[in-house]
């Protein structure tokens, strides 16, 4: 009978390390994650990309659709091509990366989920936060798991990598982004697309 | 004298006309970084990384040939000198 606890007991362990979500870290050792933003402008459309990215995103395999997480975009490491442009973009108009030196997205559920071998596409609902405003947003996300592939990336490391990538749009106004700059010289709309992977290493 | 400041107003022109053409003939703003595309051979995703690189921009073209376009103008001002009849 204790043989049969015991072995019950241990089944139902090892069941539950299968089946618990895994923990992804965000951030990069290779500094490819990278967030690009651009706007469109009259002369030319102002691009640019931050690769300060960091968070945890918890992900479960055998259920990608209870996937959530908060991915980190270090705003000191916006950048612009033109210097004096990237002044203003972190200056107290724009993004004020002295006060605000964070941008988040929390997804705090993900809808429409299809899965297809290891890829998942959902609609990921969470709070985005931009300059200290929150917003409920919803951001159209794929997911690809690629089990045991850490190694292939970071040389001496075994683990599962968790690639995230998502576009979508806001507006600068929602989140009094220079609200002053008319929309005739700097659109409203901040096209975004993020394209991230994220390390579960295992011992 | 005229033709002296005619003369160093369209090498001017020239000039930074060449050596905007020559760096990238960017019909944008200056640049001092280009972004670069790095790509991650086993996620798929593409990166940017920036290369410290000067790409002049149409504002200082425009600023180089508005000065020699003034240069140009103020050559009309100056009087030539009076020759002296021996």
């Amino acid at each position: 009978m204790k043989k049969l606890v015991t072995f019950l007991s241990s089944t139902l362990v090892a069941a539950a390390a299968i089946a618990a979500p895994q923990s992804f870290d965000f951030k990069d050792p290779k500094g490819v994650n990278n967030a690009v933003f651009k706007l469109d402008a009259p002369l030319e459309a102002i691009n640019g990309s931050a690769n300060g990215v960091s968070g945890t995103v918890s992900f479960d395999p055998a259920n990608p659709g209870a996937t959530k997480g908060k991915i980190v975009v270090a705003t000191e490491t916006l950048h612009v091509p033109n210097p004096t442009m990237k002044g203003h973009l972190h200056g107290s108009q724009w993004m004020d990366v002295a006060k605000y030196p964070e941008l988040t997205f929390e997804a705090k559920e993900l809808k429409n989920v299809k899965t297809t071998g290891d890829s998942t596409t959902a609609d990921a609902s969470g709070t985005l936060t931009i300059r200290g405003i929150a917003k409920d947003v919803t951001v159209p996300v794929k997911l690809t798991y690629l089990k045991d592939k850490l190694g292939a990336r970071v040389p001496n490391m075994k683990g599962d990598l968790l690639v995230i990538r998502a576009t979508f749009n806001v507006k600068r106004s929602d989140y009094g982004i220079n609200p002053d700059a008319p929309v005739e010289k700097v659109s409203d709309d901040i096209d975004l697309s993020l394209s991230i992977a994220g390390a579960s290493p295992k011992s | 004298m005229k033709r002296t400041i005619r003369t160093i107003a369209l090498s001017i022109a020239v000039l930074a006309t060449a050596a905007w053409i020559v760096m990238g003939a960017n019909r944008g703003f200056t640049k001092t970084t280009v972004p670069k595309k790095i790509v991650d051979e086993v996620t798929g995703n593409e990166g940017v990384i920036y290369e410290d690189r000067f790409v002049p921009g149409v504002e200082l073209l425009g600023a180089a040939l508005l000065g020699a376009g003034a240069l140009a103008g103020a050559s009309f001002f100056v009087k030539n000198k009076t020759k002296i009849k021996a």
